[in-house]
């Protein structure tokens, strides 16, 4: 016997979890594996769908008008900007996210001051678009370094944004640790606890509004480094935001990102609702089978769990996720070990410059138009096996800033179409 | 590729082709090497986002600090002693399921927190005897359920728990758990052990249409909850099983070491652990696979043994090891069977149900939810991710117990909001916090897998 669903989906990221979603509310039986928890909270919690070609061109104004133009192997040119479109309404459907009022991209400020165009943004982002022109208060709190608000300031005036702006660093209060972590924000906000200012005790969101109070002047909106809360970001913005009489906003930060848990705990919840099962915590190691999936085995403690499905999706990432693998030998796909294509000569594999156009990035599996990969011949490898998100080859998200909207758009066409194969 | 010929695929290990050949930087020793595990951590600190002791504690500094960072410290400096601050980690193990490079962080956590009480710790200190007291649980409780009527009542006397507080530190906010009048092993030799056993298997599959001599056999680790305390969990286990065909056996065994990791007492652990390996070792060998109710318990031997121990067959119970439903859904159609019941009688309700942090890392946190989706006469609901708070002894200490239900106050708030009222949960711990917070009956998955599929 095995775990058996009809479509099993291996890797719990964006590209997995689309293709779960996809999947189920189109009535499959889906079960997600995941080798563990998301890699989501290590994510912006931005969605890029495209903001730049791969020549460098941009930031665009419109990413599915540049669409068509893209090389031929690229994902977007796989699934077409029609599948795009389907995909991200599922994605705006279930997130609750901005952005999907228009084909435009936002451009929106970076917590290291630069200006990112992106399709999509949590709500909490909202009031920091850099294409508003009310003037803007950044604050940083004196122990995370990973966010210093004047730099910020001075980063995005150079830049010419259409607002005066200005940065200040406060200490956050309350007797917290130096390197707090912003899970410690998160809950003394969401929960409101009490801190101690002054040898008095004060709400935690009273606390920090009136410490900001002063440094507000003449800004009409303030932003933060994204620690406002876990469960109840909105209410904490308006509760800063009331009682300093501004907009309040979250700049979205680097790992480990609130946005990005949010938006991890959002997709889940849509996928609970959806009907499908799910699991973290061990990795998929082995697969029996000849040109068409049999089942595939699940590492625990030297224990090997078989689970089998009608179909299957990869959604195991790319480089950084170890979907994809490489060492001095060559580059491979380590679960099904699908054909990835490569120089032999691995000084072939990068440029000499820093930011030059690396073949690296590119790496991943080969496709056919039903995103099933290929061997080295050209042939499906498995009938029943799509592959999602960045284990794809072909084009390079963070050069292009695509892999969000990559990830949405395949997971949701392979999803789709395996749901099809079980109907 | 096929089941003869697995690959060496290991997503942890670090990957530096074949011709690369490491050059030894610490001298050698005999201990665990954990170098490979800290050279992995890239600091993203995601582990650190999912620890629920740093979410409500200033004084602690998180599971980065104590695996990984800690652990190169100990590496650079002869001198260095280990922040006394381990003792505050709860061992609720959440940080190794959170890590994407697989650094082995409980593994860092305890091999730490043993160090410190074996060479830093007062052997005479009130911390150390109370520590030693609460994860020797099955001592106590080996005693208490010899007279269970009068261990109730003097476990639980108000003058009692005063002094109890004042002198060892024990909260005297939490009621003790009650002993059972007759504990699962008591109750299970009277019901005629492994013969009788047999005899039910023997019968269910003949039922079932399956060979009377089918290979089905189980070693149940029931730990020392299931048999003090709630016996019917140990009951519905057995009950269960048989009627899918196996025999069980329940061998010599002792506590799974859990209380003791997460107090630094691992000579303790691993006294316990080496009667556990042994019996367990050789009733593998002779096909039996080991069962555990508890998900605490089957973390212990799958995980934390392997990682801690050097034990003859450890490895091999490991890997042999499972939780009981887990095991069911592997090997038989236990969704197709509850899918076609119906539940009536004292279970046909709705349950608030929690995910014990331990059964995060096994893959087990939505087990029982999605078992009983369509299970007719029952709803299960989650009640969110969050720790219960309690991590075993952790919520006993009395400096721990506001810390403690300051992590469980979100599980609480979810248990009032959910429709049910009876809670239900895999850990004993957690359900004694569950109902410590919400006053609720708190049961067993497997409770509802016997009221559903068991005529």
């Amino acid at each position: 016997m095995a775990i058996e669903s009809e479509i099993l989906v291996v890797g719990g990221g964006l590209a997995g979890l689309s293709s779960a979603l996809a999947a189920a509310r189109d009535g499959a039986d889906v079960r997600l594996v995941s080798y563990k928890q998301s890699t989501l909270r290590q994510a912006s919690g931005l969605v890029d769908l495209l903001g730049y070609t791969p020549d460098g061109e941009g930031p665009l104004t419109d990413p599915y008008a540049a669409m068509p133009d893209l090389p031929a192997s690229h994902p977007y040119r796989t699934v077409g900007v029609e599948t795009v479109r389907e995909a991200m309404a599922m994605f705006d459907e279930v997130s609750g996210y901005e952005g999907g009022h228009t084909d435009t991209n936002a451009l929106l400020p970076t917590h290291g001051g630069t200006i990112k165009p992106t399709a999509r943004y949590p709500r909490g982002a909202a009031a920091g678009l850099a294409s508003d022109d009310r003037d803007t208060l950044f604050v940083g709190i004196e122990s995370m370094t990973d966010f210093d608000a004047p730099h910020v300031a001075d980063h995005l005036d150079a830049a010419g944004v259409p607002f005066d702006v200005r940065g200040e660093t406060i200490r956050f209060p309350g007797d917290l640790r130096a390197d707090a972590k912003v899970t410690r924000y998160a809950k003394l906000l969401d929960t409101n606890g009490e801190v101690a200012v002054r040898g008095r005790k004060v709400p935690a969101r009273e606390a920090l509004a009136q410490r900001v109070n002063p440094l507000v002047e003449d800004a009409e909106r303030v932003g933060f480094p994204a620690i406002l809360g876990d469960d109840n970001p909105g209410a904490i913005r308006d509760a800063l935001g009331d009682q300093m009489g501004v907009d309040v906003f979250e700049v979205p930060m680097g790992p480990p990102s609130l946005p990005g848990l949010r938006l991890e705990d959002k997709l889940f919840e849509a996928l609970d609702e959806s009907g499908a099962s799910f699991e973290t915590g061990n990795p998929i190691v082995d697969f029996d089978g000849e040109g068409h999936v049999e089942r595939v085995f699940m590492e625990k403690n030297g224990a090997r769990i078989p689970l089998s499905a009608d179909q299957y999706v990869l959604a195991t990432g790319g480089l950084v996720g170890k979907g994809v693998e490489s060492d001095r030998d060559g580059v491979s796909e380590p679960v099904f070990d699908c054909h990835v294509p490569h120089s032999d000569d691995r000084y072939d594999w990068f440029d000499t410059d820093v930011f030059g156009d690396h073949p690296f990035a590119g790496f991943g599996v080969e496709t056919d138009d039903d995103l099933r990969p290929l061997s080295a011949d050209g042939d499906v490898e498995f009938d029943n096996l799509r592959a999602a998100g960045s284990v794809l080859g072909g084009y390079d998200f963070a050069a292009e800033k695509s892999g969000s909207g990559v990830s949405i758009a395949t997971g949701y066409a392979a999803g789709t179409s395996a749901a099809a194969e079980v109907r | 590729m096929s089941d003869a010929q697995p690959t060496d695929f290991d997503p942890v290990e670090p990957n530096t082709g074949e011709g690369f050949e490491p050059v030894e930087v610490f001298p050698e020793s005999d201990d665990f090497d954990l170098r490979p595990g800290a050279d992995s951590c890239y600091k993203c600190s995601v582990c650190d986002t999912n620890c629920p002791v740093a979410e409500v504690d200033d004084d602690f500094p998180g599971p980065k600090f104590q695996g990984p960072e800690q652990w190169r410290l100990k590496q650079t400096d002869d001198d260095y002693e280990i922040d006394d601050s381990v003792m505050s980690c709860s061992n609720c193990m959440r940080c190794d399921s959170a890590c994407p490079s697989g650094v082995p962080l409980s593994q860092m956590h305890n091999t730490a927190r043993g160090e410190y009480v074996e060479e830093q710790m007062d052997k005479l200190s009130v911390e150390y005897v109370r520590n030693r007291i609460l994860s020797n649980y099955r001592l106590s409780a080996s005693i208490a359920s010899k007279v269970p009527r009068l261990a109730n009542f003097a476990m639980n006397f108000g003058p009692a728990r005063w002094v109890m507080e004042k002198t060892m530190g024990v909260t005297s906010e939490r009621d003790f758990p009650e002993f059972a009048q007759q504990t699962f092993r008591e109750w299970w030799a009277a019901r005629g052990g492994a013969d009788a056993s047999r005899a039910n298997a023997v019968e269910s599959r003949e039922r079932r249409g399956e060979p009377a001599d089918a290979d089905k056999k189980v070693a149940y680790f029931h730990g020392c909850y299931s048999n003090y305390n709630t016996p019917d969990v140990g009951k519905a286990m057995v009950h269960v099983f048989e009627h899918f065909g196996y025999e069980v056996v329940a061998p010599e065994q002792k506590c799974s070491g859990t209380p003791m990791f997460a107090n630094g007492m691992l000579d303790d652990a691993r006294r316990h652990a080496e009667v556990n390996v042994s019996s367990m070792s050789d009733l593998v060998d002779q096909g039996y696979d080991a069962i555990a109710s508890c998900t605490s318990c089957s973390m212990a031997l799958r995980q934390e043994y392997p990682e801690l121990f050097d034990i003859d067959g450890i490895e091999k119970v490991a890997s042999n090891t499972f939780e009981a439903i887990e095991y069911l859904r592997i090997h038989e159609d236990v969704k197709g069977e509850i899918e076609s019941a119906e539940v009536s009688g004292e279970l046909a309700q709705e349950f608030a149900y929690h995910a014990p942090c331990h059964a995060r890392n096994q893959g087990l946190e939505r087990q029982a939810v999605e078992l009983f989706r369509d299970l007719d006469g029952v709803g299960v609901e989650d009640v969110g991710d969050s720790c219960s708070g309690i991590s075993g002894t952790y919520g006993w200490k009395e400096e721990k117990y506001e810390k403690s239900m300051e992590i469980g106050d979100e599980m609480f708030e979810h248990m009032e909001h959910a429709e049910g009222e009876t809670g239900m949960t895999e850990c004993p711990t957690c359900a004694m916090q569950m109902e410590h917070g919400t006053g609720y009956e708190i049961r067993h998955p497997l409770e509802l897998v016997e009221a559903a599929v068991v005529e």
